[in-house]
């Protein structure tokens, strides 16, 4: 029998009201008194010279209160990288200043270099497009593919930076030589060139910030679609425009999603801030779709060569890549870490591979900026080996399905450190692989493959056995790897006088259900009805610290911070029983809500002892506090590392290249599942942005930089009859062993382990279909990519 | 989007007089000049809505054919054409989406003549009349490429009359984003002969594939069409499918439209 | 500026708007009710979606002046008279059928359109109806299977768990 509340239930979601009744309340649902609009001037070209803006004829125009361009913020600092990254030779990273406005060039289409505030919406969209008009931009040659901006040193992103390059990092670079020696003495060495595609995150709610300067106080607000809320305070404050970060508010309401693309800090929050500090008045924005597409953070965009060693029996003796990743025109955040720590340090995958060589080159273009998107480097270093593994399988025409079996590392070998500089701390991995082929019915593909070829269709089955590291994380690991933040977090609880409680976590929800599955957690700890804990994130003057929601850390480290911060609670309540019970605080057990003496029936409940600190009437005032509230901060030990197999059954229709996901099988291993309704819904999530990845979504620029695939008109996003239903599962547990949960996350998972079984198995359809000249088709394996295979 | 004024007159007549004054443009269900206006690519000055013009509505099969009024909802065909003419019906419940469906109209459509739209390949493939305020249009003299028809100024699509074919059958192959064709062929066999023509694949437009006509006319199977070639020049090359690509599917969708229309 | 008069949620309405209003807009921004949500510009996503006179459109590509005389309904209109979630908003809390809640609106509207037309929808009858809708949140597995429940229909075993 499943249990109906607590930890492990699948408790309904408690934010589900709100939102299915039309009552959520995200930043461009609030209307305030004296609101004023503002509205961006952004290139139209991706790399030019702005040679003037006259500001004359807009500043005119109806209901304008207020332009601005680069040179109002030349003096103010820009927004900072996140990660500090040596290149090989020891130099550190190239690390240009992002502007609120762009000054002096512009970088990449969408590129802002003023803004208008008016009234009105319209009125400052009209005097926009004035300025626009009144703008001189001598267009420069466009920096796009990055083979060639590092090649061609005349023609530069950034003046300063002749070959475009902003680092070339080597993992580990002590390793090199080994490596190159496995391969050298290597029976069989396989190679494949890949392009990872660029991706928008495309959250369904556009980026929307609201800027709000209290001139009788000195005190700002910046209300804005965050999944970071503190870390959004803290650069705003600290690095860009030098508010004291006391005075400085931020709220992150309701938010439509994020996938990556709202941990960042962007230039629009900082002018609403600016803006509404000049005007007196609350200043507001809104990106439009196409705004969307042009300026938020994009994901991926790797083109890699990966070589893999092996035995002629499919045993790996290394691996070797080199990646030229796209940062775009300048540095986001998390831009450096997502193609080096969150990707090199996964290079070995859940193999036993002694030899692992990485090389990322990081380049510049006039592209929007590239950073972690669900996944977030991991994705890539899945899709790099997993696809590597099946070519390898082909080329010497092996099982897949035993080759990995073969590779994974054993169950008695954790922790098992790799080459890469992680330990994983537990897993079974053919626990999980067993699991995919008796979920997916592998024995029977035959019969259905016999049924596809009967209505003219080929089909395929696709393989990924995957790892990925999450829960980010340790400050200590992170501070040596070049972050320049700590990622620990904290949560407050808060026992009202009432026995209810308030719970403040620094985690951030847009989508994953905090305020039910953190409540869980208390309410089952507390031995509480979960109704009795309201959970509040997303806003930095209630909320004690917080790094935010990404790299499925939320429960792993927010969660955890929680834990510890209800066993002090426990802990001190335990001391007021002691006193009220007159027994020895050894001697209080904590069970059920109750806190008893061992041994005896005398009891005090978890109500009696709230109302007991808050009137501490029978109270040991000498030595304890009354009040009966808590905070703690936790920093983990080490990644957590979630695992999983899956596997895609797909049909391709020869004669179009078009591609179906018959079905897809996914058998995770996610330490302990809090709410299994939640956890699957991540699963299914991330698993519909992997089949985006792999078959439908692109991000086009042409040679002259301009996006193509602005509007979802040419940007295809999965749709319902894009994909089937998903068979999940995650009974396979191995606890994480470093946090009190046992959690892992998995909100990720999905959108790693995905895309590689998606293109292994259209590789594998064409084969059987006799199509054996297919090696590899680049993402998004697209009709027209698929029937110029076929046809090629 | 830029601001303008709005009328919605009840009858042709009025339609007709608003839309004669300087910067007026006609809206029909709208679904694709919204878009383009908020995108300020089009500023009329004056909207002209054609959705409260009760003449303009509605579905019936007269000797002639089915008449589909100009400003009859997609999702109005797709239910009501579906006794008369069960390939256009299909047609129509196929386009966009079902909001979409709820406002487009054929009207709108077939005046826009969008090169990956449904309808013309259903009004071509049929040979259906395009009747509008002042006369009928043989649809063979209609559409005249891409974003262009025989529409002169001042004058509106208000219907279009089909015949109705012995079989006949549409088959899209979608264009992945915005779900328009990406290439779809609409085959009819009547009495006298058998019309096939292909939306979104070229850069003139709707057109009528002529040895597909011919070899079907003989023998209206799907093997019939295997031994012909589809020249890639003149076809679409996006992201979405090079020339060649589209040449394939013109012949792909053809044999497929022509077993469905069995 | 025209005059419009339409009755959104069973409540008569009426205002001065410009010609180039959105009924989207409208609904937002004159009448507050923000449930109603904007998540593109090409009418794609279907975040807007409500009823007018009794069919789905996508709010942001309709005129408010086009819906002079209608009756409208939003998400905000689809609880029942107590309060309670209606029968398919309680589908999708019982099904996950959401997850950050921003297209979520516009696919209870597209869900409720689909089963007024069609009370029995298949799966794939769902998936088809539902391609104007966009999420990016829940891999549409827990929404098709919440239409299914709300359409009475054995969610679970349809979607062969």
């Amino acid at each position: 029998m499943p249990k109906d509340h607590g930890i492990g239930a699948s408790s309904k979601r408690r934010e589900d009201v709100r939102f299915l009744s039309g009552r959520g309340v995200y930043t461009d649902d609030m209307a305030l008194h004296g609101q004023t609009y503002a509205v961006f001037v952004r290139s139209n070209v991706a790399h030019g010279r702005i040679k003037s803006i006259d500001t004359s004829a807009a500043s005119k125009m109806p209901g304008v209160l207020a332009i601005f361009t680069g040179e109002d913020f030349k003096d103010v600092g820009g927004n900072p990288a996140g990660w500090l990254i040596n290149s090989r030779d020891g130099t550190p990273m190239r690390e240009p200043k992002r502007p609120v406005l762009a000054h002096g060039k512009v970088r990449h289409v969408g590129d802002a270099y003023a803004a208008v505030v008016a009234e009105t919406y319209n009125q400052a969209k009209d005097a926009a497009q004035q300025l626009a008009d009144d703008s001189d931009i001598e267009e420069l040659p466009a920096i796009v593919d990055m083979k060639k901006a590092v090649a061609d040193s005349s023609n530069r992103v950034h003046d300063e930076i002749p070959d475009n390059l902003c680092f070339d990092w080597g993992w580990i670079e002590d390793n090199r030589a080994a490596v190159d020696a496995a391969f050298k003495s290597a029976p069989h060495v396989t190679t494949l060139e890949l392009v990872n595609n660029r991706l928008v995150p495309n959250a369904m709610e556009p980026r929307s910030s609201i800027g709000e300067y209290n001139p009788g106080t000195g005190d700002y607000k910046l209300t804005t679609t965050s999944q970071n809320p503190h870390l959004t305070r803290l650069l705003v404050a600290a690095f860009v425009l030098g508010i004291p970060e006391n005075k400085l508010t931020v709220v992150a309401p309701d938010v439509g999603g994020g996938f990556g693309s709202k941990i960042y800090h962007y230039g629009e929050e900082a002018l609403v801030l600016a803006a509404s500090r000049k005007l007196g008045r609350p200043v507001r924005w809104t990106a439009e779709r196409t705004e969307s597409f042009l300026t938020d953070a994009h994901g991926r965009d790797h083109v890699t060569k990966i070589e893999m060693a092996s035995t002629k029996d499919g045993e790996i003796l290394a691996i070797r890549t080199e990646t030229l990743a796209n940062v775009g025109a300048y540095l986001s955040n998390f831009s450096t870490a997502t193609p080096t720590f969150l990707h090199g340090t996964l290079m070995a995958g859940p193999y036993k591979v002694p030899h692992v060589y990485v090389n990322v080159k990081t380049v510049f273009t006039n592209t929007a900026p590239v950073d972690a998107y669900r996944g977030a480097g991991r994705p890539e270093a899945t899709f790099s080996i997993e696809r590597i593994v099946d070519k390898m399988c082909r080329e010497l025409n092996l099982d897949p399905f035993e080759v990995r079996r073969k590779n994974l590392i054993q169950p008695d070998q954790f922790p098992y450190t790799t080459p890469v500089g992680l330990v994983y701390d537990t897993g079974n991995y053919q626990a999980t692989l067993d699991k995919l082929i008796e979920l997916a019915d592998v024995k029977n593909f035959d019969k259905r493959a016999a049924a596809s070829k009967a209505k003219g269709k080929l089909r395929g089955m696709g393989l990924s056995t995957w790892i990925e590291a999450c829960g980010i994380a340790p400050s200590n690991l992170v501070g040596v790897l070049g972050s320049r933040v700590g990622l620990y977090d904290a949560a407050t609880v808060r026992v009202n006088a009432t026995g209810n409680i308030s719970v403040m976590t620094g985690a951030h929800s847009h989508g994953q259900g905090h305020e039910t599955v953190f409540a869980q957690i208390v309410a089952e700890k507390l031995g509480i009805p979960e109704s009795s804990v309201e959970i509040v994130h997303g806003d930095t003057s209630k909320i004690p610290f917080g790094m935010g929601s990404y790299g499925s850390r939320s429960l792993a480290v927010c969660g955890a911070a929680m834990t510890k911060a209800v066993d002090k609670i426990i802990a001190k309540g335990k001391k007021i029983a002691a006193h009220m019970l007159e027994a020895a605080e050894g001697d209080i057990t904590f069970e059920d809500g109750k806190f008893s003496v061992a041994g005896t029936d005398k009891a005090k409940t978890f109500g009696e002892i709230a109302f007991s600190a808050y009137v501490p009437h029978n109270y040991p005032l000498e030595t304890l506090e009354p009040g009966l509230e808590e905070t703690a901060f936790y920093d983990p030990a080490n990644f957590t590392y979630p695992a999983g197999a899956y596997l895609c059954e797909v049909e391709v229709d020869p004669e179009t290249g078009k591609v179906d996901i018959a079905s897809f099988t996914c058998a995770d291993d996610f330490g302990h599942v809090m709410n299994p309704m939640i956890v699957e819904g991540q699963v299914h999530g991330g698993v519909g942005q992997g089949i985006g990845q792999a078959l439908l979504e692109n991000t086009s620029y042409d040679e002259n930089g301009q996006l193509l695939t602005a509007s979802y008109m040419d940007y295809a996003m999965p749709r319902a009859d894009d994909v089937p239903f998903y068979t999940v599962d995650h009974s396979c547990v191995t606890p994480c062993t470093h946090n009190p949960l046992g959690v892992k996350g998995c909100g990720e998972a999905g959108a790693i382990g995905s895309p590689p079984a998606v293109v292994n198995a259209v590789i594998d359809a064409l084969h059987r279909g006799g199509h054996t000249h297919v090696k590899h088709i680049d993402m998004p394996v697209s009709p027209a990519r698929v029937w110029s295979a076929i046809n090629g | 989007m830029h601001n303008f004024d709005f009328v919605k007159p009840a009858t042709i007549a009025d339609a007709v007089k608003a839309l004669s004054a300087e910067g007026a443009q006609a809206l029909s269900g709208g679904q694709t000049l919204t878009p383009t206006m908020k995108q300020r690519l089009a500023a009329p000055s004056l909207l002209v809505s054609l959705t409260g013009i009760a003449e303009m509505k509605g579905v019936c099969m007269g000797d002639d054919g089915l008449s589909v009024g100009a400003a009859t909802t997609h999702a109005t065909v797709a239910k009501e054409a579906a006794a008369h003419y069960p390939a256009l019906a299909a047609l129509a419940g196929g386009i966009g989406d079902p909001a979409v469906r709820n406002r487009g109209t054929i009207g709108g459509s077939i005046a826009n003549n969008d090169p990956a739209a449904c309808y013309p390949a259903g009004v071509l493939g049929s040979g259906a009349t395009v009747v509008t305020n002042r006369r009928r249009i043989a649809a063979d003299d209609y559409f005249q490429g891409m974003f262009s028809t025989a529409l002169e100024e001042g004058e509106i699509v208000t219907g279009v009359t089909f015949p109705v074919p012995e079989k006949a059958a549409y088959v899209k192959f979608n264009q992945p984003a915005s779900r328009f064709a990406l290439t779809g062929v609409f085959v009819a066999k009547f009495k006298d002969g058998v019309r096939v023509a292909v939306t979104g694949a070229s850069n003139n437009g709707v057109f009528r594939w002529a040895e597909a006509e011919k070899a079907l006319s003989s023998n209206f199977a799907a093997s019939a069409v295997e031994g012909l070639t589809v020249s890639a020049d003149d076809m679409i090359g996006d992201l979405h499918g090079t020339p060649a690509y589209r040449a394939n599917l013109v012949k792909v969708l053809t044999k497929r439209a022509v077993a469905a229309a069995q | 500026m025209t005059k419009v008069t339409m009755t959104v949620n069973g409540k008569a309405v009426s205002a001065e708007v410009e010609g180039r209003t959105l009924l989207s807009a409208f609904l937002r921004e004159g009448l507050g009710l923000t449930g109603t949500h904007v998540g593109c510009d090409t009418s794609q996503c279907g975040a807007c979606v409500v009823h007018v006179d009794g069919k789905a459109v996508k709010s942001c590509t309709m005129f408010a002046a086009d819906a002079d005389g209608a009756q409208v309904k939003t998400i905000e209109g689809m609880n029942n008279p107590d309060g309670s979630l209606s029968v398919v908003q309680q589908a999708f809390q019982d099904h996950h059928g959401l997850q950050c809640g921003f297209c979520t609106p516009g696919m209870v509207m597209s869900s409720a359109a689909l089963l007024a037309e069609n009370p029995k929808p298949t799966e794939a009858e769902i998936r088809h109806y539902l391609e104007g809708n966009i999420c990016r949140c829940t891999g549409y597995h827990n929404i098709v299977k919440a239409v299914l429940a709300a359409s009475g229909q054995d969610a679970a075993a349809l979607a062969a768990e």
